[in-house]
C-alpha cells in the first residue's frame, strides 16, 4: 500500500466516508418526486424507523431469533469445518479422500436446497439453520484447509526433530499455528451466513428480521424494509468487531511488533 | 599442509578414511544416493561418509550440491533413494529427539513465549515441568536471552530468533546437533556474533555438530573437518581436517585469521568452489 495514515486520520476518513454515503442517499431521496418519496425514504427516516421498531414494536425478539439462527448454525458449521480442514491439511491421504467431494459441494447453490429442506423439516428453525449451515460449511472447510496448508513446513519439521508424534504435531503445532488465520476465515465466512439468513427467513418464516421485512413488503412499508437491511448491516459489523476483539484476546502475539 | 583428498572422477564409491583411528563415528552414510523427480535430479550420488562424535563437521559446496539433503537425511526428514544412513548401527527411520536441528528459516512457534519455545522439546519428551523450566532458563542464559524469556518470537530480531532455535534444539539434549545454514538469513555483523557464540557453545556442550553452510570462512572458523561437495550430482570432492588449527577453537574470530595456515585453507576452498561453480575444468 502507498501512503500513510495516522489513527486519528483513519477515524476521520472513515466517518467522512459514511457521511458521504448518507448524503448521497439523502440526495437521491430529495430528488425523488414527492408522490414517490414514500418508496425512497431518506436515511434519517430509516434510522428513526429502526429505533421505532426496536423500542416500540416487538422487533427485538425477531433480532434475537435471527441471531440465534446465525450463531447456532455457524457454530455447528465451525465444529464440522475445523476438524475437517485441519485433518485434510495435515494428512495428504485424508485430503485426497475428502477434497474432491467437498470441492464439488461448494458448487451446489445452498439456496437450491430450500425446497428439499422444506420437505424434510417443514417451515421449522431446523430447516433454516440447515440452510445456513449448508451455505457456509463447505466454503469454511476450503478456507480452513488453505489456512492449514499455509503453516510453514519448517514449523512442522522442527517439531518432528524434537520427537513430536503425529497427533502432537496436528494438535499442538499445526492447529495453534493456523488458529489466527482460521478465526479470520470464520469472520469472513459469517458474513455469508447473514446473506443466507434473509433467504431462509423470506421463505416460510413467521419470525426473524427477514420475516419482518417480508411482512412489511406486503404493505409497501419501504422504510421498515430498509430498517431491516440496516439492522442486518449493523449486526454484521458488530459481529465482525466481536471476532476482531476475540482474535486480539486469543492471539495477543499477533498484535505485537518488534 | 593440505590433507585434502581430492575425489577421482571415476564415479567409484567414495570411502572416507577415518581421520583419527579409534574415534567413534555414530553416524555412517553408506553408498547413499538421493534422487528427485524420478532420477532427473541427483542430489547425492553414492556418498559414503562417517561423522565423528564430539567434533564439528561442516558440509560445504556450491548451491544445489546436496549438502542440505545429506543433513535432512541424517535428520530423518528425507529418505535415501539408495544406500543407508545409520546411527549407532541402526538405520535412520525418521526424525528423533537424539538429532536436534536448527533451520535457516525461523522456526520458533509464534504462539509460545521464548521460554516455552525452548521448553517445548522437553515437554514432548515428558520432562517434568520444574526441570523443563530450569533447563530452559539455563539454555536461555547460554544464548544470552535470559531477559527475553517472557517475550514472544515476533518481538525478537532475526539473530535472537535463531538463538532461541539453538537453545531449543540444545534443550532437548540431542546427541547430534544439525545446523542447516543457521545464519543464512542474518546480516554479516549478526552472523559474526552468532558464530562466536556457537564456538562458545561447542566448547561447553559435548555434542556432535554437523553444520551446512555456503560460507567458507564460517566453515573454517567453526569446523574441525570440512566435507566439500560437488554440484549435481552431489559427491564428496574433498574431506579436509582443519589440522592447521591444532585442535584449538578461537573465541574471537580474528584470532583464527591470524593463525598460520588459515589463508592457505581459505584459498584452497575458494579454488574448489570456483571449480564447481564454473563446471569441472580439467
Amino acid at each position: 500500500m502507498l501512503g500513510s495514515v495516522s489513527q486519528a486520520q483513519a477515524v476521520i476518513l472513515g466517518v467522512a466516508g459514511v457521511l458521504a454515503w448518507l448524503l448521497l442517499w439523502e440526495f437521491i431521496h430529495f430528488l425523488t418526486p414527492a408522490a414517490q418519496q414514500k418508496f425512497v425514504p431518506g436515511p434519517d427516516q430509516v434510522i428513526v424507523e429502526m429505533f421505532r421498531l426496536v423500542f416500540e414494536e416487538a422487533f427485538l425478539p425477531d433480532i434475537g431469533k435471527s441471531l440465534y439462527r446465525i450463531y447456532v448454525s455457524f457454530a455447528a458449521a465451525c465444529l464440522v469445518a475445523v476438524p475437517f480442514g485441519l485433518l485434510m491439511g495435515s494428512f495428504v491421504k485424508v485430503k485426497a479422500l475428502v477434497n474432491p467431494t467437498v470441492g464439488g459441494w461448494r458448487y451446489l447453490p445452498a439456496a437450491s436446497f430450500v425446497p428439499l429442506l422444506l420437505v424434510y423439516f417443514g417451515p421449522t428453525d431446523v430447516a433454516k439453520m440447515a440452510l445456513l449451515f449448508l451455505g457456509c460449511v463447505f466454503f469454511l472447510i476450503a478456507l480452513i484447509l488453505d489456512d492449514v496448508l499455509a503453516v510453514p513446513k519448517e514449523l512442522i519439521e522442527s517439531a518432528q526433530t524434537m520427537g513430536a508424534s503425529r497427533w502432537h504435531i496436528v494438535c499442538r503445532v499445526i492447529f495453534p499455528a493456523a488458529a489466527p488465520q482460521i478465526l479470520d476465515s470464520m469472520r469472513n465466512m459469517i458474513a455469508v451466513s447473514w446473506t443466507y439468513l434473509v433467504i431462509a427467513e423470506i421463505v416460510a418464516a413467521t419470525d426473524g428480521i427477514g420475516a419482518v421485512m417480508m411482512r412489511a413488503a406486503r404493505f409497501l412499508h419501504v422504510d421498515v424494509i430498509m430498517a431491516g437491511i440496516l439492522t442486518i448491516g449493523v449486526l454484521g459489523v458488530l459481529t465482525d468487531i466481536g471476532f476482531r476483539l476475540a482474535s486480539r484476546k486469543l492471539f495477543p502475539y499477533t498484535q505485537l511488533r518488534r | 599442509m593440505s590433507l585434502a583428498r581430492n575425489e577421482d572422477s571415476t564415479g567409484e564409491p567414495t570411502r572416507m578414511v577415518a581421520q583419527k583411528s579409534g574415534q567413534k563415528a555414530p553416524i555412517k552414510a553408506e553408498r547413499l544416493s538421493k534422487e528427485y523427480l524420478g532420477g532427473k535430479r541427483v542430489a547425492l550420488d553414492d556418498v559414503s561418509v562417517d561423522i565423528y562424535s564430539n567434533q564439528v563437521t561442516a558440509l560445504i559446496g556450491p548451491s544445489g550440491c546436496g549438502k542440505t539433503t545429506l543433513l535432512r537425511v541424517i535428520a530423518g526428514l528425507e529418505y535415501p533413494s539408495y544406500g543407508t544412513v545409520s546411527m549407532h548401527g541402526q538405520p535412520i527411520k525418521g526424525p528423533g529427539p537424539d538429532r536436534g536441528m536448527v533451520f535457516q528459516a525461523y522456526t520458533s512457534f509464534p504462539w509460545l513465549t521464548v521460554i516455552d519455545n525452548v521448553a517445548h522439546g522437553m515437554a514432548i519428551q515428558g520432562v517434568d515441568r520444574k526441570e523443563q523450566r530450569e533447563r530452559a532458563e539455563q539454555f536461555l542464559r547460554l544464548v544470552h536471552l535470559q531477559d527475553y524469556a517472557q517475550a514472544y518470537p515476533v518481538e525478537l530480531s532475526g539473530g535472537m530468533k535463531q538463538r532461541v532455535a539453538i537453545a531449543r534444539a540444545l534443550a532437548q539434549d540431542p546427541e547430534v546437533l544439525l545446523l542447516d545454514e543457521p545464519f543464512g538469513a542474518l546480516d554479516a555483523q549478526v552472523t559474526w556474533e552468532m558464530e562466536e557464540m556457537v564456538v562458545d557453545i561447542i566448547e561447553r556442550e559435548a555434542k556432535t555438530f554437523i553444520l551446512v553452510t555456503h560460507d567458507i570462512q564460517e566453515a573454517i572458523y567453526l569446523a574441525d573437518r570440512i566435507i566439500f561437495f560437488t554440484r549435481q550430482p552431489g559427491k564428496i570432492k574433498a574431506d579436509i581436517p582443519m589440522e592447521f588449527k591444532g585442535g584449538k577453537r578461537f573465541p574471537k574470530k580474528e584470532e583464527l585469521l591470524a593463525t598460520s595456515g588459515y589463508v592457505d585453507m581459505e584459498k584452497q576452498l575458494y579454488s574448489m568452489m570456483r571449480e564447481e561453480i564454473q563446471g569441472r575444468i580439467s
